[in-house]
């Protein structure tokens, strides 16, 4: 025999006839509206700033945005980040595996190449490469202590690029194996018995099981490092490859117009970072499945499902099916019994006393 | 309940094992027969789940055997020499041993059916194109067939274990071995999984489970086992060892938990 409880007929006191009556108003806040204006009035100044201070010299900014030389600057820097980071995260993986290999010998092999390439500075690291030539002027493939079967001109093999990739690569590794191996770590100690349980060959279940569930928090820090690489490789002036950094360096070295062309090599620099902050928010998403049960939308979802409903309202038709439930009502403004916001968590309807 | 089979013999002998100084197994000798479903139990920290863990290999023994259809787990004989065997040849040997965690274990970034198709594939090099649609049919039978394409996160409990019970039979193993599968779950989820190992006892594949469920020993076990402080205390069928145990200890443990 089951008594099925009536919902109560007042609530907080208050009968709920009355209660679903009332209008919902949103919690004010005072203090943000005073901080929103402090921060519009100093962002106006800075604005203003901008625009009168002819110092800025836009003009000139403009002009050499898309030059040629400036161009072929940032293509120098986009190869220099990519032959980098595929160095570095290549190796750097091969190199955390081998720190968390039964085999001690490869074990102390890598813990010996972080320590080395983590401790000398990277400037230093990059002049050492390009001056590899005056160690070994020639290179020389064949049989070790034995004949060799073909010779190389170090100064002719190397250059200016290999040694600044060299030099980056090599020193990212380091880095590189450090995070990969803290993501590997990281993952439940319980995955790596179940693979081993089921008799997953071991390369296997590092590169299926264990690598894929690391990524998750493999993916932000390396984002970080690589930007850093980015911006690292203006460190490779010193060489005087012609990279974003040197080739500004070059221009207002023969024109003095020195901050306009400082700020062109920021701009281009912000421009590379905005596309790699991107990439970083869809491999997140990407390597999510499977520890959240749905996804978090992309911007393009978010944009697209708010002129959706913001359409829909205005005509006064229902949300379209395509847009989830959970967004058209998390972000209606009005309605009864419903609070403000996106907050996923958020009931929905209903009240509690 | 027994069925006469030719696979499926394990044999534990006088095995001990150490971590640090607790010594969690003391010497554990015990026979399991073809098609055998034997019931582990015991107060926690007595050795049960160690004992299971010894079995396939996940821990290495100091001292003892485990040999599975006259196998050495873990070593080659050669003469008067015991080699300990390389990883690839301990995986080998696992894919005859079916394994399911407490905590499930599933891989969470792959599908209930990749799960399963993974080790048949990868582990024993059977083709994609025959192990997906015996994969399919492992899922059909512990009832999740509308699951294949979900991942481990979208299931319950009760429906994740039975994703892991399906995943550990795909390699068709010889031995099952149950690592408390139904501790994790909330009771009314314990029907479900247990009924599909039950349905699995009745096929003749051998089978340990470690439990609390004293109500499914009595029920499916051949012979339960019980293990205090790394030694196996007593054993016997359930009828013996449940009903008119021996020893004060058997009594005082079923007393508190029945």
């Amino acid at each position: 025999m089951t008594t099925l409880v009536r919902a109560p007929d007042t609530v907080a006191g208050t009968d709920r006839a009355t209660l679903e009556r009332l209008r919902v108003l949103p919690a004010r806040h005072p203090g943000r509206w005073i901080a929103t204006a402090v921060v519009a009035v100093l962002l106006a100044m800075v604005a203003s700033s901008l625009v009168t201070n002819t110092s800025w010299d836009w003009t000139t900014v403009g002009k050499y945005l898309t030059w040629p030389s400036i161009l072929s600057g940032v293509w120098g820097t986009i190869r220099l980040t990519l032959a980098a980071a595929v160095i570095g995260f290549g190796l750097g993986t091969i190199l955390a595996l081998m720190r968390l290999s039964r085999s001690p010998l490869l074990q102390s092999v890598a813990w010996l190449y972080i320590w080395v390439f983590r401790s000398v500075p990277l400037i230093l690291q990059l002049l050492l490469w390009y001056n590899l030539a005056y160690l070994y002027p020639t290179l020389s493939l064949g049989i070790p202590f034995g004949p060799g079967f073909h010779d190389f001109e170090t100064q002719n093999l190397i250059g200016k690029f290999g040694a600044a990739i060299l030099g980056l690569g090599l020193s990212q590794a380091a880095y590189s194996a450090e995070i990969v191996r803290a993501g590997i770590i990281g993952v439940d100690q319980g995955q790596h018995e179940a693979a081993a349980a089921l008799g997953i060959p071991r390369a296997r279940q590092q590169l299926r099981i264990v690598l894929p569930q690391a990524m998750r928090t493999i993916v932000p820090t390396s984002v970080n490092e690589i930007i850093g690489l980015l911006k690292g490789t203006s460190v490779v002036y010193v060489l005087a490859y012609g990279e974003l950094f040197y080739t500004v360096g070059v221009i207002y070295g023969r024109n003095l117009r020195v901050v306009p062309l400082l700020l062109v090599a920021a701009v281009w620099y912000l421009v590379l970072t905005t596309v790699l902050t991107i990439a970083q928010f869809y491999l997140e998403r990407h390597y999510a499945r499977g520890a959240l049960r749905t996804l978090p939308p992309t911007p393009l979802q978010k944009a697209r499902w708010s002129l959706l409903v913001g359409w829909a309202r205005l005509r006064r038709e229902p949300v379209p099916a395509s847009v989830p439930a959970g967004w058209a009502s998390a972000n209606r403004t009005t309605g009864h019994l419903l609070r403000r916001g996106s907050s996923p968590q958020r009931r929905d309807e209903g009240g509690l006393a | 309940m027994s069925t006469t089979q030719s696979e499926g013999l394990v044999e534990v002998h006088g095995v001990h094992k150490s971590f640090g100084t607790l010594e969690v197994l003391s010497g554990v000798d015990l026979v399991v027969k073809p098609g055998e479903v034997t019931v582990v139990i015991g107060p926690s920290g007595s050795g049960k789940s160690t004992l299971l863990r010894v079995i396939n290999h996940l821990e290495k023994v100091d001292r003892g055997f485990v040999a599975i259809d006259g196998d050495l787990i873990g070593y080659a004989r050669k003469g008067d020499t015991l080699r300990e065997l390389k990883e690839k040849d301990i995986l080998r040997q696992r894919t005859r041993i079916g394994f399911v965690f407490q905590s499930f274990n599933l891989f969470p970034h792959l599908t209930a059916l990749e799960n399963v198709v993974e080790a048949p594939v990868s582990a024993q090099g059977r083709p994609r194109s025959e192990v997906e649609p015996e994969a399919r049919a492992l899922l059909a039978r512990v009832g999740l067939a509308d699951k294949a394409d979900a991942r481990p996160r979208q299931l319950s409990g009760g429906q994740q274990q039975r994703v892991a019970i399906a995943r550990a039979l795909a390699t068709r193993p010889k031995v099952l071995l149950f690592d408390e599968p139904t501790s994790a779950l909330d009771p009314e989820l314990v029907g479900e999984v247990l009924d599909v190992i039950k349905d699995l006892a009745r096929t003749g594949t051998t089978m340990i489970v470690v439990t609390h469920e004293i109500g499914f020993a009595r029920e499916l076990a051949d012979t339960v086992v019980f293990i205090d402080a790394g030694r196996i205390v007593e054993q016997g069928p359930p009828a013996q060892v449940l009903d008119h145990p021996a020893h004060e200890r058997t009594k005082a443990f079923l007393d508190k938990v029945l």
